[in-house]
């Protein structure tokens, strides 16, 4: 093969408008850390396996590592720095940092997204098995998983409470 | 690892897809959800010289329901099939299927179809088309072409398929409202391919003897398999408990069960023989609810 092919994106990464080129054979955690400097999302097994590169794509929880960049092409992504607002960590940053949710941390944006999105299809998460389940996509080498099914549950029931009826 | 470089090309329809799988030449792969696909190119364990992205063809996106069946176009996802307001009810099996593929940020993406395409002798998809007599429509350089879902799948990881073709859509059956059916499989961890899995589905006739019987394993062979001997020897029966137990050490008999380091032929026959017991309990049990009722009302929830 000759020149690689070379592709222009544009995309909406938190709200915000962004383009890039990028070979075909580009991922979009590599669009998203190497290219637009959005290294908050982390990128691990590069197979789908670990669940790290997580990142919500047109509201959807989705593998940043099994999707090619190109194919973010006019798409509007949620990464891990889309979480807080103004310098204030979101309730589900909180809850993590409150129930040592993370050791090294490489996992951790992975594991926000998912539960992000879990929240935003109005899954219950209020359940420690049910989260368990819903968040075995993700792994994570150091907690155990039980500080993070704490801080999920905990974000659940608080929202839970909120909800009037 | 990275994927070897590619020629990316979107497809704005079928149309345009086969125009363009026959303009890149014989390395040319369809790239539909990449669940699959995508790790494997990671891993180059695929080298493509060039993908057609089938995943904005809007013609490919259809969930269609009739009364005999639910039809799935190319580009549908399983997440999209799990949420259809209508998909669950209309076809239960499918759906609590598409439940055990991988995890949901992987059935986000990857189709149904695609799980198809790809023919993985492990997945939960090939084993519904099976079980259900489906059929999966085609697209390709000498035109639209059917296949049963029993000519299929040829081997591991492989179809019917011919060069320049690609999936347009699959037709799943309806379990009739009086069928029993039930889904059991063994995977390591949640969301793993399955060690060993099976589908069955059972009907009873007025006489309450069986008078349709189908028994599919997966993950124990090349692809999905039918015990059809099995299935044959069940017509007629009460299903009482020994014959649902006789049909089970029979379909395992009869079908040439694999081992691999996931597992060995002994314990995959051993597993195989215990998960068609619970599913043919769990499949009767379908039946005959459905005909204490004696109504098909209500039959929809999912």
């Amino acid at each position: 093969m000759s020149e690689p092919q070379q592709h222009l994106v544009a995309l909406r990464v938190n709200g915000r408008a962004h383009r890039a080129v990028v070979e075909s054979r580009t991922t979009l955690v590599e669009l998203l850390r190497d290219h637009l400097g959005l290294t908050g999302t982390h990128v691990g097994c590069e197979q789908g396996a670990c669940g790290a590169c997580t990142v919500i794509v047109e509201g959807t929880a989705t593998r940043a590592c099994l999707m090619f960049a190109v194919q973010a092409d006019d798409r509007d992504v949620r990464t891990v720095e889309g979480l807080a607002s103004g310098g204030e960590l979101g309730a589900l940053q909180l809850a993590f940092s409150e129930h040592h949710a993370l050791q090294c941390g490489f996992c951790t944006a992975g594991f926000l997204m998912t539960a992000t999105s879990a929240f935003d299809d109005g899954d219950i998460l209020t359940d420690p098995v049910a989260v368990r389940t819903r968040l075995s996509g993700n792994l994570c080498r150091c907690t155990g998983y039980t500080p993070i099914v704490e801080a999920v549950v905990e974000v659940a029931r608080r929202r839970q409470d909120r909800t009037p009826g | 690892m990275k994927a070897a470089p590619f020629v990316y090309a979107r497809a704005e329809d079928t149309e345009n897809a086969v125009a363009l799988l026959a303009e890149l030449g014989e390395d040319a792969r369809v790239l539909a959800g990449g669940q699959s696909l995508v790790p494997m190119m990671a891993l180059r364990l695929a080298r493509p010289e060039a993908l057609v992205d089938i995943t904005r063809c809007v013609d490919l996106k259809g969930v269609t329901g009739s009364t005999t069946q639910l039809t799935v176009g190319a580009a549908v996802t399983a997440r999209e099939v799990e949420r259809h307001p209508d998909a669950g009810g209309r076809h239960p099996l499918l759906v609590r299927a598409l439940g055990h593929v991988g995890h949901p940020e992987i059935r986000a993406r990857g189709t149904v179809c695609g799980a198809l395409a790809h023919a993985d002798p492990a997945a939960e998809v090939p084993a519904v088309l099976l079980a259900t007599e489906g059929t999966v429509t085609f697209a390709g350089p000498a035109g639209p072409r059917r296949i049963a879902s029993q000519d299929f799948f040829v081997g591991p990881y492989m179809t019917a398929l011919d060069e320049g073709e690609m999936v347009v859509e699959a037709e799943f059956p309806l379990p009739l409202p009086t069928t029993g059916w039930a889904i059991e499989e063994l995977a390591r961890r949640h969301g793993d391919f399955a060690v060993v899995g099976t589908i069955c589905l059972l009907d009873a006739g007025a006489d309450a003897t069986c008078a349709h019987a189908s028994i599919t394993l997966f993950g124990v062979a090349g692809t999905p398999v039918r015990a059809r001997q099995a299935e044959r020897a069940m017509i007629g029966t009460f299903l009482d408990d020994a014959d649902l137990d006789a049909a089970a050490s029979a379909a395992v008999d009869e079908v040439d069960v694999l081992g691999d380091l996931h597992g060995s032929v002994t314990y995959r026959r051993s597993v195989s023989r215990a998960l068609l017991r619970r599913a043919l309990r769990t499949a009767r049990e379908g039946t005959s609810a459905r005909r204490d009722e004696g109504s098909a009302e209500g039959e929809v929830a999912g």
